[in-house]
């Protein structure tokens, strides 16, 4: 975002009037609207498309009836839930009941701060960024037990406790992959991590050696896990707990949750892409001075590989939810502490010596001589 | 790093909330309302609910949540590890097989006890 | 304007530790506890330590708050609301700790080296400062965590135990 807002300055005669905060403060407003206009269109979509692709899997047709292919569904739904009636159950805990959304949706909306989509393109490119998409995305944790503990059901209150369980649970081998990508890098940075990749697959993390290869995995499987999504779905079983934590809830503070859960199968593809994915890196090189601050070709090219691969990181969470069986709960706790723990730690070990070994050299590095 | 590179952090902050607000406050307005008793409360699936919701909880929701407090703890400490471990080296991986070696007795420990079985 | 900030939250802090303390609901407590502790890592950005303030937010807001409510629920604390504290002894006994915790943090504004400002090194409060400190200079502290986190995993799993 400063890069925008040093190029504007620097750029357009007419602004040198105005003090250069308000600039920056005008252009991050600006930029931040545009991020929810991405957003919010993005994850009411996404809804549509994971009820095309459902229906394609199991052999029949889905929604289609609204607009051609039934593309604007998802508008209708959003209407529609608008419209509905705004219920606040009687034994619901009302101040509570109305700020989960807003701590679930703020939640999953600020780790779009951090978030890469080109070159250029980001809001926040911290130096802690990984870190705060941890630390911004442990909110909606803390907004589920609430809405789950304020509604006053039984349903919704056993809902929110599962699902805080697991989300905790599948935390701990998510940051711990985690660890197995910043040896190689030495930086915490979402920009510098991408930057240390390279375009063609051989340069990704994900074959850079064995380790982050599993460490890629252990990642997806307890970030799909944190987004409560099939197979790990146990906090929403429709068949025991109706509709988990937010079964009370109703209108657009029911959408809120739903917006938020597909914001979230975006951000967890979008870090993987970052990650182990080789992010924006496209085999045209940003050329440097005044294009390069511009979202020039080469920067939109970064954006459009960047998005196709969190789109196909994202239909894999669909497939997954369409094809596999929901695990039950003991087999969940199993999975998470038995199995996904220890191979992090393994995966951590494993990085480390590879880093004694053959220092930051991959795989292709060493069998390219 | 400066502060202003947090701002657009903190405007996203803005945003997202008036979005909520926003949002809440047109389908609160344009919504129908029309009260029940019946519609009020809580939802059992046509049952009549028996009780207050807010009963006590299984002790296996505090042993996941302390595990995780001081697992996250742990993992944290590795953080800091892990973006100088190049600089340190040998010596840095021994350090940090030491802490992680002390730790996995604990982890040993609690597998053992039978503090991850969920059944 | 970093003053003016740091007045702001500052002044968050401290209004949302009163609400915690005086609040009658355990759960609201909780939630102005981690509408505090967010507080809290601002300030620590105001101070350039943004490796603290994301940890604030990571382990303090994000973990401990879920142990928290999680107590919470499991003792059912909601609705035994709390009352008033009658014994005298203890009021007087908490009292005392506070005042004695107000002379240390006046003490501790009162040195002059405090009021010098000193540059910031390159990376100041970063990752990677952090950790070359907790590595070499701190390394012994860094080591004796890991028992106090096993002491803490035993601990909690004997006080768990009789549910097995």
């Amino acid at each position: 975002m400063r890069y925008f807002a040093d190029w504007i300055i620097e750029n357009l005669e007419f602004t040198r009037a105005i003090p250069s905060e308000y600039v920056y403060l005008i252009i991050m407003v600006v930029g931040g609207l545009l991020l929810l206009l991405f957003v919010v269109p993005m994850a009411g979509a996404l809804t549509f498309v994971e009820r095309r692709v459902a229906g394609k899997m199991q052999s029949r047709i889905g929604p289609n009836r609204v607009g051609p292919q039934g593309i604007f569904q998802f508008v209708a739904d959003g209407v529609k839930l608008i419209l509905k009636e705004d219920i606040i159950p009687t034994a619901a805990d009302r101040r509570l009941f109305k700020l989960a959304p807003y701590i679930v949706f703020v939640g999953s909306f600020l780790t779009f701060a951090a978030l890469p989509f080109s070159q250029k393109l980001i809001a926040a490119d911290l130096n802690i960024g990984i870190l705060y998409i941890f630390a911004v995305s442990s909110m909606v944790v803390v907004g589920i037990i609430m809405s789950g503990w304020a509604s006053n059901n039984n349903l919704s209150l056993l809902g929110g406790m599962r699902s805080a369980a697991q989300i905790i649970s599948y935390e701990v081998p998510q940051i711990l992959s985690v660890l197995a990508v910043i040896l190689l890098t030495g930086t915490l940075g979402m920009q510098g991590t991408i930057k240390a990749q390279g375009w063609a697959p051989q340069h990704w993390f994900l074959f850079h050696n064995p380790f982050a290869f599993i460490a890629f995995f252990v990642f997806f499987i307890s970030a799909v896990a944190e987004c409560n999504r099939i197979p790990f779905d146990i906090p929403e079983a429709e068949s025991e707990l109706v509709s988990g934590y937010n079964t009370e809830y109703s209108g657009f503070r029911f959408g809120l949750f739903f917006l938020a859960e597909f914001a979230n199968v975006y951000v967890i593809s979008a870090v993987a892409v970052t990650l182990f994915l080789g992010g924006w890196n496209t085999p045209f090189y940003l050329p440097t001075g005044i294009w390069g601050l511009l979202p020039s070709a080469v920067n939109l090219a970064g954006l459009i590989t960047f998005l196709i691969k969190t789109f196909v990181l994202v239909f894999v969470c669909m497939w997954l939810r369409w094809t596999l069986p929901r695990l039950r709960v003991d087999q969940l706790m199993t999975v998470g502490w038995k199995y996904m723990v220890p191979i992090a730690f393994f995966n951590l070990v494993g990085t480390a010596v590879w880093m004694l070994v053959w220092g930051d050299k991959s795989i292709a590095a060493l069998l390219g001589g | 790093m400066e502060l202003i590179d947090y701002l657009p952090i903190f405007i996203l902050l803005i945003i997202a909330v008036l979005f909520v607000g926003g949002t809440i406050l047109v389908s609160h307005m344009v919504g129908r309302r029309k009260y029940g008793k019946e519609k009020m409360s809580p939802y059992e699936s046509g049952m009549i609910p028996v009780g207050d919701a807010r009963r006590r909880f299984s002790v296996k929701f505090y042993v996941v949540a302390i595990l995780f407090v001081i697992f996250d703890i742990e993992v944290v400490f590795m953080y800091p590890w892990a973006v100088i471990f190049k600089k340190l080296g040998v010596f840095g991986f021994v350090e940090m097989m030491i802490f992680i070696a002390i730790l996995l007795v604990g982890f040993i420990y609690i597998w053992k006890k039978g503090a991850l079985e969920w059944a | 304007m970093e003053s003016f900030l740091f007045y702001i939250f500052g002044g968050i802090a401290v209004a949302s530790a009163l609400l915690v303390v005086t609040r009658r609901n355990a759960v609201g407590s909780a939630i102005f506890l981690i509408l505090c502790f967010f507080c809290l890592g601002v300030l620590y950005l105001l101070l350039q330590a943004h490796f603290v303030a994301v940890i604030q937010v990571l382990v303090y807001a994000g973990a401990i708050m879920v142990l928290f409510l999680f107590v919470i629920m499991l003792l059912n604390l909601s609705q035994i609301e709390f009352g008033r504290i009658r014994n005298l002894a203890l009021k007087v006994l908490g009292a005392a700790l506070g005042v004695v915790l107000l002379i240390n943090i006046l003490g501790a504004i009162n040195r002059p080296q405090l009021s010098e400002g000193v540059p910031l090194s390159e990376g100041f409060g970063g990752t990677a400062q952090v950790g070359m400190l907790l590595f070499s200079k701190y390394l012994i502290p860094f080591e004796v965590a890991s028992v106090l986190l096993l002491a803490a995993i035993v601990g909690a799993i004997i006080l768990a135990r009789r549910e097995f």
